[in-house]
């Protein structure tokens, strides 16, 4: 099976971000947690006034940047995979069932959709966590029940087109085995579908969880994630920008990383997948 | 005797191979001459390389498509040498194309006028109003009524038969020399087919403005057409033109066996409950012999 | 004017916004928190605020609140903000136009940078032009508005300090808008100064906003322009004498917006939304900067309001999409 770079580079980033989240406690060079006021606000190390020890320089409580980005990986990625799988498996389940059995289920899987989609996904997600409250596994919830239209969408199109192909046969059998049917028939061909979308996903619950924080409403623990160094670089953008740069640049290269991934394993992956 | 419309001289085309395939030629050194305010025929089979010609002469050959030798001389230049620019001033002025498919030969999102008007004013010296008037005009001699109405109109609201009425309009705007009629009526239906075809000639020996008529390059592969309305006509098979002459003298008495057994392959109106005689394979086997022998002489001698 | 098109489009909006509605409606009296005793001060006793929640109704049952708060908002009356302390109504009605320029400013980005990607991808077919454009294309589209928001606050606030990285206007300008359209007042008042200013402050949201829609703009219509190029009409047009430049432009353009458009329309709801955060950062004063804070200090009745007028609007926009739609294309209007 050969790869496209673009799925190489997908995968590489993959592995450096669970590299980091795994391994946080081996990989950064000193306790994110900790203070060192006498060393506050340094550049990164390649700059005038930088440090080596600092790699990427220091935030204004004197705490090093990179161990704070190398930890920030845990949750970032958690809300990654939990969240993209959560809302993947939610929006799926919906999207068969309107797309495959029509009917009821689809008036109502649809008018929901139309619902869901006539909120703008930031306020959705503030009003989510204002009622599921703050936290890494709330994050995990909202993003799903925030983003599952996006599967419920494209699988219920996938669904439709299936079963009319499949009518007659379905048309013949009971109940039941339509579901089996379902199973077996509709499914393996909605994959590799699946496979961009929850690699698209992964992406955006990254981007949900950060700007989440930047509004000061995701994990309320000291552990550092992407969104609240964020937040905290824009404030003191005009001091210290590079607090700001660094996690965006983290941030825009899962994004990007995420989705390569995505791209690169569904190319190398549509021949062998009968259609 | 003034000078042809168009001569075409040993003209090969090659059609370059998609990926590991070989290069194929289409055109095996193709000789074509056409007299001002003839109509001439251009018989033969599918795929033996009567759009291709068309193309050539037009400047439209496809992407993988290109002419490997010969001469085009359209009414008196060197079409192949031209730079593009100076072609384009001639395309839709002095020669234009009446195409095969009238449903997707118009641009859906735009009305008649302006489609009709848009080559007037290319090439003409014309205002938007003297341009509306003479579309008008037009649309008037290829008998379409309330062609007032049909200018503001857009293609998907006009029938087959209308919309090919506007190709012929458009065709014969500019007054051109010459024009290509790539099987003009086989998308129609036949009701409507003999009329366009009385049009068409009607048109042809009006010529738009030319004395003498306009020349017409009338590609089919239908006999019957070739009967009723061509001067001359060429047969042409496998890229090769097998024979060539005036229409009555080919059909009194033709020459090459593949023509014969053309003739011989339509059906009659008089004898209808005699048998279908498909073209004896020998013929076009031996056709085919000697165009391998051909490509390959072709290509020892680059 | 296609009136079925659109009495239809409204017809199925209407149980859409019942539908908003009583999910906000829900969510919010969900969540924990009292919006009463956020605002109240210290020293507030139990009485006051047993009054203030019977003020707000909040002390009645959810069925019965929906249903007084369904009559009103038919009777035009979108309550009373409880952080504010100000008529919903006027509070939005005070800052949507500020939102409403920012977004069609972002739009207007949008379409010309992908009209503009598009054209030179197709025209440039097969050559360097075209491969440049599609990575950049890729790229762009991958990155949210929200990145690209900080990475122009760095680039050109910080880095190259050449625009305002807050506010709408300068702080010296003295200007208010009686309409609250502060672009189009200023220039219809003659205050190119005031408009210069306002410009300049919008151009890097508008720009953040706009990045993500113009490089799905750019990606779709130019598969549909290729699309168009393909097609029979496009040859015979060539043999009029237009050159394959003039094609494009003049004949394949036309024909390749509409399915363009289709494929694009509900993007520019993300776009409209988008704004709810991009306020945030750049400090504008739209109605997007007001929800956030709304939402934390559980202001009921504005948040409503809010998600109210946002969901008015996506309805606004996609019928507004469907009649360009209907124009573009003349095979969908005569039916």
């Amino acid at each position: 099976m050969s790869l496209s770079p673009r799925a190489w580079f997908g995968i590489a980033v993959s592995l450096l971000l669970a590299a980091c989240a795994v391994g946080a406690p081996w990989l950064a060079p000193h306790d994110p947690l900790e203070q060192d006021l006498l060393a506050s606000s340094l550049p990164p190390a390649w700059a005038a006034d930088g440090e080596a020890r600092f790699l990427f320089g220091t935030d204004s409580l004197g705490r090093d940047i990179l161990s704070r980005l190398v930890w920030g990986a845990r949750p970032a990625l958690i809300v990654a995979v939990a969240g993209a799988l959560l809302a993947g498996v939610v929006g799926t389940f919906l999207g068969l069932a309107a797309g495959f059995f029509g009917g009821w289920w689809d008036a109502v899987v649809s008018r929901l959709v139309d619902v869901w989609m006539s909120f703008p996904a930031v306020l959705l997600a503030i009003v989510l966590v204002a009622v599921i409250g703050t936290g890494l596994w709330s994050v995990v919830i909202a993003i799903a029940l925030i983003d599952w239209t996006r599967f419920a969408r494209v699988v219920r199109a996938e669904a439709m087109q299936q079963s009319r192909l499949n009518y007659v046969v379905a048309a013949r059998t009971i109940g039941l085995s339509r579901a089996a049917t379902l199973a077996r028939e509709v499914l393996p061909n909605v994959l590799p579908l699946l496979l961009t979308l929850v690699t698209l996903e992964m992406g955006i619950a990254v981007v949900v969880e950060a700007i989440l924080s930047f509004v000061g409403l995701s994990v309320s623990s000291d552990m550092p994630t992407w969104g609240g160094l964020i937040q905290e670089g824009r404030l003191y953008v005009n001091q210290t920008p590079w607090l700001l740069g660094l996690p965006v640049v983290a941030l825009a290269l899962a994004v990007l990383g995420f989705n390569a991934l995505g791209d690169g394993l569904r190319e190398s992956l549509d021949p062998v997948v009968a259609r | 005797m003034s000078a042809p419309v168009l001569e075409i001289e040993g003209l090969h085309v090659l059609l370059r191979g998609e990926r590991r395939e070989p290069d194929r030629l289409m055109l095996r050194g193709v000789d074509l001459s056409i007299r001002p305010g003839e109509v001439h025929a251009l018989v033969g089979e599918s795929g033996a390389g009567k759009s291709m010609i068309a193309r050539t002469v037009l400047g439209i050959l496809p992407h993988r498509a290109q002419v490997a030798s010969g001469h085009v001389r359209l009414l008196g230049h060197d079409w192949l040498k031209m730079p593009p620019a100076a072609r384009r001033a001639m395309l839709g002025r002095d020669v234009s194309l009446i195409p095969q498919d009238p449903m997707s030969a118009l641009s859906p999102a735009h009305t008649i006028e302006r489609q009709i008007c848009e080559v007037l004013r290319l090439h003409l010296p014309m205002s938007a109003q003297a341009a509306r008037e003479r579309a008008l005009a037009l649309l008037d001699a290829v008998r379409i009524r309330e062609p007032a109405r049909v200018l503001h109109q857009y293609p998907h609201e006009l029938s087959g038969g209308m919309r090919q009425r506007v190709l012929i309009a458009i065709a014969f705007a500019c007054g051109p020399r010459l024009i290509v009629a790539d099987e003009p009526t086989t998308a129609l239906d036949v009701t409507v087919q003999r009329e366009v075809l009385r049009l068409l000639r009607t048109m042809q020996q009006r010529g738009g403005g030319q004395s003498g008529g306009t020349a017409v390059l009338f590609i089919t592969h239908n006999l019957g057409l070739v009967a009723k309305l061509a001067d001359r006509v060429s047969v042409i098979h496998g890229g090769r033109i097998v024979e060539r002459g005036l229409v009555a003298e080919i059909f009194d008495a033709p020459h090459a066996a593949y023509t014969r057994a053309l003739f011989a392959a339509t059906p009659r109106h008089d004898r209808p409950a005699e048998a279908l005689r498909p073209i004896d394979p020998a013929v076009t086997a031996a056709l085919d012999v000697e165009a391998a022998a051909y490509d390959n002489a072709w290509a020892r001698a680059r | 004017m296609p009136i079925g098109l659109v009495l239809r489009r409204l017809a199925w909006a209407a149980p859409t916004l019942v539908g908003v509605l009583v999910v906000v409606f829900s969510l919010l009296r969900l969540a924990p928190g009292d919006p009463v005793a956020m605002m109240i001060g210290p020293g507030a006793t139990q009485d006051d605020i047993r009054t203030l929640r019977a003020l707000y109704g909040l002390d009645r049952s959810l069925p019965e609140q929906f249903a007084l708060y369904a009559r009103d908002v038919l009777a035009g009356d979108l309550g009373r903000s409880i952080s504010l302390k100000e008529n919903v109504g006027s509070l939005v009605a005070e800052r949507l136009p500020m939102t409403l320029e920012l977004a069609a400013l972002a739009l207007l980005v949008a379409t010309a940078m992908g009209l503009v990607a598009a054209l030179a991808a197709a025209l440039w077919r097969g050559r360097w032009p075209e491969r440049a454009i599609d990575a950049v294309t890729g790229f762009v589209t991958a990155i949210p508005d929200f990145l690209w928001a900080l990475a122009g606050i760095l680039a050109f606030g910080v880095l190259l300090p050449v625009l305002p990285v807050f506010g709408l206007l300068d702080a010296d300008l003295a200007f208010t808008a009686s309409s609250g359209f502060v672009v189009l007042e200023s220039l219809a008042r003659g205050r190119l100064d005031v408009t210069a200013s306002a410009l300049e402050h919008l151009l890097m949201p508008a720009l953040a906003l706009a990045l993500p829609l113009a490089a799905m703009v750019a990606r779709v219509l130019k598969a549909s322009l290729l699309d168009a190029m393909a097609q029979d009409w496009a040859t015979i047009a060539r043999v009029k004498g237009f050159s394959r430049r003039q094609v494009l432009l003049r004949h394949a353009l036309r024909n390749a917006l509409s399915p363009a458009l289709t494929l694009t329309g509900v993007q520019l709801t993300f776009l409209i939304g988008g704004t709810v955060l991009i306020e945030r950062i750049f400090g504008l004063p739209g109605i997007g900067s007001m929800a956030i804070d709304a939402v934390i200090n559980r202001d009921l009745p504005l948040i409503q309001g809010i998600v109210l007028t946002f969901a008015a609007l996506f309805v606004v926009v996609n019928l507004l999409v469907d009649l360009a739609n209907a124009w573009l294309d003349p095979r969908q209007r005569s039916r």
